[in-house]
């Protein structure tokens, strides 16, 4: 719900800015590239965890093998954000013809 | 038992470079997709006003959680402890509430462009251009002040030369902010929120294993200079360097609590920018409160590691017991770097190097973003060339990107010699945040208001900060200087709203019809609000019942952390 627009006298026209085209709802959906940021890091970090780590890393962590938990989380949290972004999908662009998009949940 | 080591000089590996490419791969990915859905300038600059309420959220933390702010607020937790966390508790989360709940609607209601634009419609065309040349001053120099910052790490801990080092970091920056524009910025920034999240948990876990868990810690922080105080967080007196306990807690409440931290929050437009960009009324009053939720928790990730390379890092421990300001030219600045190189093994420390790198440039990408709304719509348009159609601001907003990025790449050099400066330059344009506080609030509440009290007021306020700067500076005002940023703030905010008062019993106000939205009395509840009269909103979609939350936490973290 918009406020009541005031007149203004003395400031500039901005409608021809106002009612330019907008592109803006073709916007990608930033948890997938979220998940993919994650899944590659996760699956990294547990193979380093799980061959590459040195008993002098273990200590240094205070005898945890940190990669191999971080890359076990952060496998976990890619799952989560590919799972939202499929049960609660973008909306499509209002206008587009857009084909195989999921309808939309909220 | 592994003996600390202190060579600044960290050892990544390739697997740790693979991380970090990866990473910006993604990052200019990001801004090639968000090309395509630029075809304004609104969308260029505003991201066309679509976003969800948690992406605006996570990137208005994220702009927030620069590198400088890092290392500096770890840097604290080497020196004070636990008082530190006032500065994102009491010195952040009622302001941020306040801008979701209170201002918000007001900003988002008066589809302004950017806080200039919301001074023009309030008050006249002189303020918004004052404010517009001010701000864009500082974003250039605070852009380059990041961009140096930048230089510097991956000088000290890769090797690499500065004049290698920032050219790179600024053109990865324009890249994409040149080609998916306030889109990309803000995808990018959520982006770099989870993988600073991924740099600070591992090594807050980490390093509390390396020394011995919550309670060693604890007993080794009491154990060095200056003492126990470092695990309560009040009265603070450590971190204010005010003696007094009373003044102290006074000093905290009022001076960060209320003035410089409403000052902020509340005004800064590279901040609020991010809310402009939400698709909603709704989303947009959620954003600050959504980010006041992380900006609560993640300083126990920032305080710990700080804490802990105070007790861990020779040179930190030394410095600590000695009092001297640095050891073999290691100062608490470097605990960051030291400590990541310290506990984390090749992999992690990968993702945490991305991690940092990430929150420099994405600190540079705010202040050029915002630099760019201000200076196409209030400067060029609104004031040097109206009147032309929308493709042409567009360019404009392209060329501002580059120009841009190439003068912060200047004052980041310049920054290099005038080290001190630079520092000055920050805390100085911190006081301008002072009395453009003072004015909303007053122009927010008080009709009667006019145009002309609105520029007089910001430059009095203004004036007044930069000279009790100078006093505390000199010596003729004796306080530290924390007290006396607390000082100055409180004196350009009084300053301004008194001139602002007395410049309008001079001078006309606007006609009521013009002020509707804009001010509190002649805006009716539900157009704040943004919602249909007795429309059902469930609880995570109320700024109010969030921003309740949120409040409630922080007093549960006081109580736990006092």
């Amino acid at each position: 719900m918009r406020a009541h627009e005031p007149h203004h006298e003395d400031l500039p026209d901005h409608s021809a800015t106002e009612e330019a085209p907008s592109a803006a709802s073709q916007l990608f959906d930033l948890r997938t590239v979220i998940a993919i940021l994650f899944i590659f890091y996760g699956v990294c970090l547990t193979i380093m965890g799980l061959f590459f780590t040195t008993r002098i890393d273990i200590a240094k962590a205070g005898g945890i093998n940190i990669n191999l938990w971080s890359g076990i989380i952060m496998i976990l949290v890619a799952a989560g954000f590919f799972l939202w972004a499929r049960t609660r999908p973008l909306a499509p662009p209002p206008s587009a013809v857009d084909d195989d998009r999921p309808p939309m949940h909220h | 038992m592994i003996l600390a080591q202190a060579d600044l000089r960290l050892s990544p590996n390739f697997i740790d470079y693979v991380l970090v490419v990866f990473y910006f791969v993604l990052v200019l990915g990001i801004g090639v997709l968000a090309r395509r859905s630029v075809a304004s300038s609104l969308d260029f600059l505003l991201s066309g006003r679509s976003l969800p309420a948690w992406v605006t959220g996570l990137a208005f933390i994220s702009a927030n959680l620069g590198a400088i702010e890092l290392i500096g607020m770890i840097a604290n937790g080497v020196q004070y402890g636990v008082p530190t966390l006032h500065y994102y508790w009491i010195g952040a989360v009622p302001a941020m509430v306040f801008l979701g709940i209170v201002m918000m609607p007001f900003y988002y209601g008066s589809k302004a462009r950017s806080v200039p634009d919301f001074l023009a419609k309030r008050f006249n065309r002189t303020t918004q251009r004052v404010q517009g040349v001010l701000f864009a001053v500082a974003s250039v120099l605070i852009a380059g002040v990041n961009l140096y910052a930048l230089g510097l790490i991956l000088e000290a801990l890769l090797g690499w030369p500065l004049g290698l080092a920032i050219p790179v970091a600024a053109l990865v920056v324009l890249s994409y902010t040149f080609l998916g524009g306030l889109s990309a910025a803000i995808y990018n920034e959520v982006l770099q929120f989870f993988v600073i999240v991924a740099l600070l948990i591992p090594l807050t876990v980490a390093g509390l294993a390396r020394v011995g868990g919550w309670a060693s810690l604890t007993r080794q922080v009491a154990a060095l200079p200056p003492g126990p105080e470092q695990l309560s967080s009040w009265p603070g007196t450590t971190l204010t360097e005010i003696v007094n306990p009373f003044l102290s807690v006074l000093g905290i409440v009022f001076g960060l609590g209320f003035v410089l931290s409403f000052g902020y929050w509340t005004t800064n437009f590279a901040e609020v920018q991010r809310a402009l960009s939400a698709k909603n009324m709704s989303a947009a009053r959620r954003t600050p409160i959504i980010a006041a939720f992380p900006k609560a928790i993640i300083p126990l990730f920032i305080i710990v590691p700080g804490m802990i390379a105070g007790v861990l890092i020779p040179q930190l421990i030394r410095l600590k017991q000695t009092g001297a300001s640095s050891v073999e030219g290691i100062t608490p600045n470097n605990a960051l770097s030291l400590l990541m190189g310290e506990v984390l093994p090749n992999g992690i420390l990968g993702v945490a190097l991305a991690g940092l790198i990430a929150s420099f440039m994405a600190g540079m990408a705010a202040n050029v973003s915002s630099l760019n709304t201000v200076f196409t719509y209030d400067l060029w348009q609104d004031w040097l060339r109206p009147g032309r159609d929308d493709r042409y601001y567009l360019q404009v907003g392209r060329a501002v990107t580059v120009i841009g990025c190439v003068l912060a790449i200047g004052t980041a050099f310049i920054a290099g010699s005038f080290g001190n400066i630079m520092d000055y330059i920050q805390a100085l344009f911190s006081f301008f945040n002072a009395p453009l506080f003072a004015i909303f609030i007053l122009g927010l509440f008080w009709k009667r208001m006019t145009g002309t009290a609105g520029w007089t007021g910001l430059v009095a306020g203004a004036l007044s900060a930069i000279i009790i700067d100078s006093l505390v500076r000199s010596g003729v005002i004796d306080v530290s200087s924390q007290a006396g940023s607390f000082i100055g703030a409180s004196a350009a905010f009084i300053v301004g709203c008194a001139v602002a008062v007395v410049v309008s019993m001079f001078t006309a106000p606007k006609p009521d019809a013009e002020l509707v939205g804009l001010t509190w009395s002649l805006t009716d509840k539900d157009a704040r609000a943004g919602t249909e009269p007795g429309a059902h909103v469930s609880w995570w979609e109320s700024p109010n019942i969030l921003g309740a939350i949120v409040l409630a936490l922080v007093v549960v973290l006081y109580i736990i952390f006092a």
